[in-house]
Parts: C-alpha cells; structure tokens; sequence
C-alpha cells in the first residue's frame, strides 16, 4: 500500500513528496454557484457551497410547459365556477348560472386533454384509476378531476342543448362539491415534490391556487354576465385575487434561498407581470366592474394575473432544481441546526 | 392478501401512522406474509473504490440500457468535459454512476528557508538576511524552480504543486431503495411497488409516465426515458434476485466496494469498516444512508463516504416528501373551505338583480 485512501492521508498527495502524512484538512474547492444577474436586489448573500461540478441533485420535473401551467389554471377557473354557478342557480340567477356552468365544463374539459397530454404514455390515462393512494396528490387529484369533470362536462352539455333542468341542478351541485377541491389539490401537488422551491411554501401553495382559482372564475364570469346579474362573480374576484396576492407574498418571503427563484430571471419577471395584472385587475373591478368593458377588461385582467401566477411558481420550481445551491445550503443549515440541538439537550 | 403500493402509514397495519422514521420490517409494513425473505439492499465503500465502472457496465449488458451522454441525450456519445465522468447522473439510461472527484488543497508549507536543500534543520543556518551568500541564495533559487518544473502549475487554483494537494474520490452511487421512498408514496398508478426484498421496482406494464416519482426523489435517481414516456430505475436485479442470484454490478465489482447482502448484516459490516478506518486515522469517514432516524428511513443501498455527501451529488440531509403530506392535505382542505365560504357570502352579500 502506497497510500491510498485508507492511508492515514485519506489519500492526499503531493506532487514530490508522495503521500500526505497527517495533513490537517485544507481548504475544500468551492463549486460557486452562478453569478446574480444584472438589476435584481438579493434577497439573501450568495453563500459558499460544495456540489459535484456544479451539476443539479434532484431532476427537473419532466412536466411540460405549457401543459401543466395550463392545467392548473383551467382547473382553478373551472372549480371555482362550478361553486360559482351552483349557488347562482340556487338564488335564481340564471344568466350567471349559465355563464358559470359552460366555463366549469369548458375549464375541466380543458384541464383534462392537457393532464393527459402530458402523460409520458397518454394511452395509458386510466391507470391513473387503477389505485387509490392518499400519499398521492397525483392519484387524489384523479378522483377529484373524474368525477368534476364528468359532472361539470354533463351540465355543461345539458345547459347548451337545454334538456334535463332538474339533472342540471344536481350535476351542477356536484361539481360544486369537487370544484374546491380542484383548486386546491394543486398546490399539494407541487408541493409534495423534492422541488426545493415548491416544497418549502407547501402549506401556502394551497391557498395561492385557491386565491388564483376564485379570482381567474369570477373575472372569467363577470366578463361574460351582464353586469347587474355579476355581482357575486365580482366579489368573489376581489376576494380571492386579494388572498392569492398575500399568500403569493409569503411565498415570495418566507423561505430565504428558497424565495429567490420567484424572484430571479424568467419566473420572476412572469411573478412581476402576475402581480400587476391580479392588482390592476381587483382595483378596476372595484371601480368599474358595473359598467360593460371595465367587467370585460378586469376579467380579462384577472384571468391573466391568474394565468401568469400558475407560469411563474411553476418555472420558479423548475429553476430551483437546476442549481444545487438549492438542495445543499438549505440541508447543511437544517443539518446544522439539528447538530445544535442535539449538542444542547445532551449537554443539558 | 394484496400488495400494497401504498406508504405504511395508510394500510392500517402501522398504528402510529408513520410516513416518515424507523421501520424495523419495511416488507411486512408492504403486506407481504410473515416469512418474507429478508430486506436486501447495497453497501458501497467508496474507500476501496476504483473508479473501474465495471458496475456501470456489467448494469447495462444485464439490464439491456441504452447508450446516452453525460446529460440523458440517448444514443449519443459525448464527453462531459469536467472529469474522467462521463456518465454524469444517474437516470433512465444510468442506474449506476460512478461519480470521479479530483480535489485539491492548499498546504501550509513553512517559509522557505535559503539553503541548500538538506540545510533546512531548525535553528541551523544562517537567515539569508545576515548572510548574503550569494552561492547558497543561487542554489536556493535554483531549488525552488526545480521544484516547480517538477509539479505541473494548476491555473485553475494558481497554485504550484509544491503547496498543493490532491487526491481522487470515487463512488459508485445507485438507487438508495429508501426505506419511505418518495417515488412509491407519489406514484398514482401503482406501477413502483415495495418487492418482497425490500427493495423499490417500477413495474413497466403498468407506468404511464406521469413523472411524478421524477419530481419527488429526493435524491435524483428516477427519470423518464423520452423517446419511451416511462421511467425507469435501478431494481436491485430483481430477475437475478428471484434466481438466488447477486445484482449485476456488486457481482462485477473487482475490489468488493459494491457490497450486496441482507441490510442488517450490511450495515454491521459497515459500523466494522467505519470504526477501522476512523483508528487510521482517516477522520473524515462516514456512513451516509445508515442512519435510520433520518429523513427517508434509512436507505436500503447506503455508502461509506470520505467527505461530505454533496461532494459526491448527493444531498446532505434528505427528507421523504410526504413527511409534510398530512399538513398539506390540511391547507388543501382548509383552502378549498375557504373558497366555498368566499362564494356564498359573495352570493348572498349581492343585491338579488
């Protein structure tokens, strides 16, 4: 033996001296991470960290852009107009009622040809029903969009072709009792992730998709009602684009290294331009939602500040896995702080 | 009886619960009769690796892998240009990879005493200061250039290999078979499943490359082949395991750092190896995915280390995502709340027309 790993040098040599003999450990080459770029105010210091060449740790999820964005917003828009549209009918609000049936079943229609496109064997799309798994968003999710869809769908066609009024109202409350659910679901969905940046807001992601749902429905429907049947529609608007933009903002604060990526390049930008529109969107509907175009262009507002939401935390997720820096540093702080905690209660 | 593809904590037979912590009998906890065969898994000792990737081979010829470059693109043959890795990641195409690390390291050398060489002793010589010898000052001048044309001038740290270090790392990484696997607790459809060794296997008849087990690995192992829509994963040899046979690679390792054999004893051999080499003195030894306490369970495929795990691509503290699945069901369901009482006092807070 020459001195090779085990050799009390762990292997270290030197070029002319052989090997390393009760050396204390040196410095260890840092991989940094990239560079900030230009114009972008740091949310925390650029920090020290090792990884392998600087290549990523978990995988980038292999859900495609636009497909799962897209379906998270059309399920949204679709599950809160579904809770919409059934409490319309309920207080006799037929244009409303109407309006939000045909945007539940267009939006969960919608939503499916997107989950199912993304599948990597769309072929096999009813294996997603072959079991059912409360540890798996993804299955959950399944039992929740079949049953909404199919509902949502039904009603949808029987408001168009006007047949059956009494079913309608039955599929119509049915949708309404998974249209919550819809929204809400995806935010586990990503969250139940080892993505560094979706898990780490997990339990807020619920309530950004909710706020986002409600105010991509009720802008959708508004534009679409005449504007003195629209009331509730514009209500819940205001409300939910008011909850998704101050759960966004926990989102975008709360988790240290793991806030940066909603702020950095891409998702960043698409965050901006989200807040802009869910913001210009709620003022107007407040100012000019009762007349005709400002409830068309606050709808249209909203529904794009939704649209834009469900981009941005989606890339952001995506960024975070791209660079270690987001895997390591936040482990070797929890490490650390364990270390600490264990070092205090056997002291103790 | 039937075989759970679900997490322990929701089969009923795990009273606590648990998706995450110790789980003494991971097999039993799946479903599987009393006298399952007890769980198998790997132990790789980095320290008598060689980087052969004889491992790597042996798992493509056994397990029929296609061809890719350093980055998943299929079929291509292409250098990664930042070791002598050019595998890069495990993947679809990869379930073994031998990571190649070339570290280096400032020493702290004394000042250099002006002499001849040999003349260094302590407290012996004269400073070059007082002395003035402009004979020995040559020789030392002439010394310290040998020493330089003899070691290769690193640009990349700017030092010379007089004040420098280095020393190679290799370790061949594979699926960890964690004990709570993240990619079993997400999978909808029931196509990754807990096999009667313990181990974690995607079934390919059943997958419809959802992706999600992708998203959810703490540890990067699984990943969709493209050009197939499924995802694939080391299966600990299952055909070979069924036919009392070794996995594939741990049969193909010359120097016997992949170690295959029932975890228990594994992991004592592990605490032998650890505790010999910690009296060599070697103080950065450690065992990474041994520990049952951490977040995924313990791994069934876990490593001697020699430095930190992210040197190696690993992550420093994984946890199975699913630990935090109960308080996200409960903002989903709280949220969900909170859009149904939003819409009914919208409703009921608006003029009727």
């Amino acid at each position: 033996m020459t001195g090779g790993i085990t050799s009390p040098g762990a292997g270290w040599r030197q070029a002319d001296q052989g090997p390393a003999v009760q050396q204390r450990t040196g410095r260890k080459r840092r991989h940094r991470g990239r560079g900030r770029h230009r114009g972008e105010v740091p949310m925390v210091e650029d920090v020290e960290f090792t990884s392998y060449y600087g290549r990523q740790i978990v995988k980038t999820p292999v859900w495609k852009s636009p497909d799962v964005p897209l379906y998270l917003f059309l399920g949204g828009a679709a599950g809160s107009s579904a809770i919409l549209g059934a409490l319309a009918d309920l207080t006799d609000r037929p244009t409303l009622t109407r309006v939000s049936r045909l945007t539940a079943g267009a939006g969960s229609l919608a939503s499916v040809v997107f989950l199912i496109h993304d599948l990597g064997r769309p072929e096999r799309f009813l294996h997603m029903l072959r079991v059912i798994k409360p540890t798996s968003p993804l299955s959950i999710g399944s039992y929740i969009l079949a049953p909404f869809s199919a509902a949502a769908g039904a009603t949808a066609a029987v408001e168009l072709l006007g047949w059956f009024p009494r079913l309608k109202r039955f599929g119509g409350a049915v949708a309404a009792a998974f249209g919550g659910p819809l929204a809400t679901y995806t935010g586990v969905l990503l969250a139940n992730t080892a993505v560094p940046s979706w898990h780490a807001p997990h339990t807020q992601l619920p309530y950004v998709f909710g706020g986002s749902a409600m105010a991509a429905g009720g802008g959708i429907t508004m534009a679409f009602t005449p504007v003195e049947e629209a009331g509730p529609a514009r209500k819940m608007a205001i409300t939910g684009a008011v909850v998704e933009l101050a759960a966004m903002h926990k989102v975008e604060t709360d988790h240290g290294i793991l806030s940066e990526p909603y702020h950095e390049g891409r998702p960043g930008a698409l965050m901006r331009a989200a807040q802009v529109c869910t913001a210009a969107g709620a003022t107007l509907t407040a100012v000019a939602g009762r007349r005709r175009w400002g409830a068309v262009a606050s709808g249209t507002l909203l529904a794009a500040g939704s649209l834009l939401t469900r981009f941005g935390v989606f890339e952001a997720g995506i960024a975070s896995t791209k660079d270690p820096k987001y895997v390591v540093v936040p482990q070797k702080e929890r490490l650390a702080a364990r270390q600490q905690e264990h070092a205090d209660t056997t002291t103790r | 009886m039937t075989i759970s593809s679900a997490s322990p904590a929701f089969t009923g037979r795990d009273p606590e619960n648990r998706l995450f912590g110790p789980l003494p009998d991971v097999t039993a906890e799946a479903g599987y009769e009393e006298e399952h065969p007890k769980r198998v898994g790997f132990f790789t000792d980095t320290s008598v690796c060689i980087g052969c990737k004889a491992c790597e081979v042996a798992c493509k010829e056994w397990n029929t892998l296609p061809m890719d470059d350093s980055h998943g693109v299929r079929d291509a043959l292409g250098l990664s240009g930042m070791s002598y890795d050019n595998t890069g990641q495990l993947g679809a195409n990869s379930w073994r990879h031998v990571a190649f690390i070339e570290q280096s390291r400032a020493v702290d050398l004394p000042m250099p005493t002006f002499g001849r060489p040999g003349d260094d002793r302590a407290g012996s010589g004269p400073s070059p200061a007082v002395a003035g010898d402009d004979v020995s000052l040559a020789d030392a001048q002439q010394s310290v250039l040998n020493a330089e044309a003899l070691s290769e001038y690193d640009p990349q740290t700017g030092q010379s290999g007089a004040d420098k270090q280095i020393r190679w790392l290799m370790s061949s990484d594979v699926c960890k078979h964690c004990t709570h696997a993240g990619c079993l607790d997400v999978c909808p459809t029931g196509a990754l499943f807990r096999t009667e060794y313990g181990t974690v296997v995607v079934q390919g008849d059943i997958c419809n490359g959802c992706g999600y087990c992708v998203a959810a690995c703490p540890y990067g192992v699984i990943d969709q082949r493209k050009d197939d829509g499924r995802v694939f994963k080391c299966t600990m040899c299952y055909d070979r395991l069924t036919d009392g046979l070794q996995p594939a690679c741990a049969t193909a390792c010359p120097t016997q750092s992949i170690q295959f054999g029932d975890l228990d004893e594994l992991q004592e051999r592990a605490d032998a190896r650890l505790a010999t080499l910690k009296a060599q003195g070697v103080e950065t030894a450690r065992l990474y995915g041994r520990d049952e306490n951490d977040g995924v369970g313990g791994d069934g495929a876990f490593f001697l280390l020699l430095d930190e795990p992210e040197v190696y691509g690993l992550p420093p503290d994984p946890i199975v995502t699913t630990r935090d699945l109960p308080a996200m069901w409960k903002a989903a369901g709280k949220a969900a709340a909170m859009m149904i009482g939003v819409a009914v006092t919208a409703v009921l807070g608006s003029r009727r027309r």
